[in-house]
């Protein structure tokens, strides 16, 4: 299968006053064509860094792709001016947001804000654009489509915002699309629909989707392939049956364990001790080493590179490199 | 919205007859008054005049007399002046209207533009300039300004009249009396928006500044929209709201002249009306003045109340 994206050697830092911090700091992984890949990792592991930069939406001067390349349909991304990049957002590379409410403009009707990419990356004029976005609207399972089209985003639930903002990213039919934690502030009924409306408008218009998550649940319902992410880079990824069957780098498993699983009560969800290092003080080590359970005294002092194992799974993780010895 | 604007309207005559009655005690209870100040009339004299003026009434009456007429729509009859206080109004105040509108027409027009493209670009030269600028322009007083460009610019390089509407002598009509009063109000419009643009280009600034970090912005950059379609559509129109509310305290100042800029240039205002009256206690021309600030303060406060359901459809009224 072709490559719909590949991203090397990506690093993102924000320089704040007490120093850089690696958000994204040289990870590699590559999207195939029509695959859904799944970004996890705890708040702060760099996912949606990595996203926004995918997107060319990192903020300068606070935040700055240092290294890396970005190969999407033939061109390398982070060559492209702005203008040459602005006409790849929102129409071959679209993306979605975690926060409906907060993500469309209160003061234009909803119907204007879908209608603007169509207007910009397809040069309809103002009433097929119209008329495209009520069909949009109608599409993402909303009633009513004309009378959406004219409200304002406050008249609307969270649930029929993230709808929207699918119509809205979906609407000049994108090869990719960018979804960063889209069902995380809604409740949780409203959750899977968004889910499954996503995962259908996948497969229908066989486009690629990059998924940010913190929810392994959502992981295993919709996602090919799982790249989990720790304090900014890819500690193991592989295809979603490889990974959730035989997960080998003691963070994943550590994350499967704290998932709670319906049926099974346990009197106490497991969590994995300590907490996510200070991105400000990373010494050369695993980054995971002072909360792992195995860990080795080669985790303390030097960063384990990313090692294929069987099948499309690799991992980074000493506990797998030769030469090293296992209790 | 109509028992809205119903119950508005009731508000606002409560609001003044209210401030009718702090405006009358204001003046009616400060010691002396229009003729105890004129060292030339007789003690008998003086009585006799205080009785021709009703100022010998006791304050209720005299209050019920003031508001009586005002609800008829005369505002009294200026000692000073000898004439009614509308009449003098409407000689003084298209003087002010037509500095003010002017002035504050290029002060917004100026700090929209400079505001927005020093929040969109903070921290750049550009920005460090404008900020330096402002401080400078806040820092110094308005006389100073004024008395040092009269200077500079009338005394010094004669490109433009000192002070005044017209020259002094000229019986200009039609389109040389234009010119004349044209030339006449740039100075005084310079300097007046030299000082309101500077706080309201660190308003719009501000303003702008919180809209750019709104997470709708972002998504409109996701869209691929252009940079100009994203901060004038999108940005600058969030930016605004909050400027409704100055747009009905704009309106008095319009009308309220002012004091030092009209003094410095010496411009036929009610600016300069109002200081005179107050030199010589004109205390009905000043109960008017007053009076009149405070029905356009109200009716400006309707007005940006009545804009604001306009711009932002999230408002009800």
């Amino acid at each position: 299968m072709r490559n719909v994206m590949e991203i090397e050697h990506l690093s993102t830092y924000f320089y704040t006053r007490e120093g850089a911090v690696k958000a994204v700091n040289d990870i590699s992984f590559r999207i195939r064509e029509g695959e859904t890949v799944c970004i996890v990792g705890e708040s702060g592991s760099g996912k949606s860094v990595t996203a926004l930069s995918v997107m060319g939406l990192i903020e300068e001067p606070a935040g700055k792709i240092v290294e890396g390349q970005i190969h999407f349909d033939g061109k390398q991304l982070l060559n492209l001016s702005k203008q040459e990049l602005r006409t790849i957002r929102g129409n071959d590379i679209a993306m979605i947001f975690q926060e409906p409410m907060s993500s469309l403009n209160p003061v234009i009707p909803i119907g204007k804000q879908i209608m603007e990419p169509l207007k910009t990356h397809q040069g309809l004029n103002k009433k097929e654009a119209k008329r495209r976005a009520i069909e949009l609207i109608e599409l993402v399972g909303i009633s009513r489509p004309e009378q959406i089209a004219e409200s304002y985003p406050h008249q609307l639930s969270g649930g029929m915002l993230q709808r929207v903002m699918i119509a809205m990213a979906i609407s000049c039919e994108p090869k990719l699309l960018i979804a960063d934690e889209p069902t995380t502030a809604l409740d949780v009924t409203i959750q899977a629909q968004i889910l499954d409306m996503l995962d259908r408008i996948k497969q229908k218009a066989n486009m690629s989707m990059l998924l940010i998550t913190h929810d392994l649940g959502v992981v295993a319902e919709i996602a090919d392939y799982v790249i989990v992410m720790y304090s900014g880079k890819i500690v193991e990824e592989g295809e979603v049956v490889e990974l959730f069957d035989n997960p080998k780098h003691p963070y994943t498993q550590g994350l499967l364990r704290s998932k709670p699983i319906i049926g099974d009560r346990q009197d106490e969800l497991y969590s994995i001790p300590g907490q996510v290092p200070n991105p400000l003080d990373l010494k050369e080590s695993c980054y995971f080493h002072d909360r792992c359970e195995h860990c080795l005294p080669i985790c303390k002092t030097k960063l384990p590179q990313l090692k294929g194992m069987e099948g499309r799974q690799r991992v980074a993780c000493w506990l797998y490199e030769e030469g090293t010895h296992h209790d | 919205m109509s028992s809205y604007l119903l119950r508005r309207l009731l508000y606002m005559v409560l609001i003044l007859a209210a401030a009718s009655l702090f405006i009358f005690a204001l003046y009616a209870l400060m010691p002396g008054d229009f003729v105890s100040g004129n060292l030339r009339l007789s003690a008998e004299r003086k009585a006799e005049l205080r009785e021709i003026f009703g100022l010998n009434k006791p304050l209720l009456e005299r209050y019920g007399t003031w508001m009586n007429q005002a609800l008829h729509g005369n505002f009294g009859f200026s000692l000073a002046q000898q004439k009614p206080v509308v009449t003098l109004f409407n000689e003084y105040v298209w003087n002010s209207f037509l500095l003010a509108i002017v002035s504050t027409f290029f002060t917004w027009l100026i700090a929209v533009i400079i505001g927005v493209i020093s929040a969109y670009k903070q921290y750049s030269i550009f920005d460090t300039l404008v900020m330096i600028f402002i401080f400078a322009a806040m820092s110094i007083p308005s006389f100073f300004i004024g008395l040092f460009l009269i200077k500079v610019l009338a005394v010094d390089l004669k490109w433009l009249p000192p002070g005044g509407m017209t020259t002094t002598g000229s019986n200009a009509t039609g389109i040389a009396y234009i010119r004349e009063v044209l030339d006449h109000m740039i100075l005084p419009v310079v300097v007046m928006t030299l000082l309101g643009v500077d706080s309201l280009t660190r308003y719009f600034r501000s303003n702008m500044l919180d809209v750019i970090r709104q997470e709708y912005i972002r998504t409109a950059r996701a869209k691929g929209l252009k940079e100009r379609v994203i901060l004038y559509r999108h940005a600058l129109r969030n930016a605004l709201l909050p400027a409704i509310t100055l747009v009905g305290f704009e309106l008095p100042g319009l009308f309220g002249g002012s004091l030092i800029i009209e003094k410095i240039f010496n411009w036929p205002g009610i600016g300069q009306l109002y200081m005179q009256s107050f030199t010589v206690r004109d205390y009905p021309l000043l109960m008017g003045f007053t009076m009149f600030i405070a029905i356009l303060t109200v009716i400006g406060t309707l007005i940006s109340d009545m804009l604001y359901r306009v711009a932002d459809p999230r408002i009800k009224l």
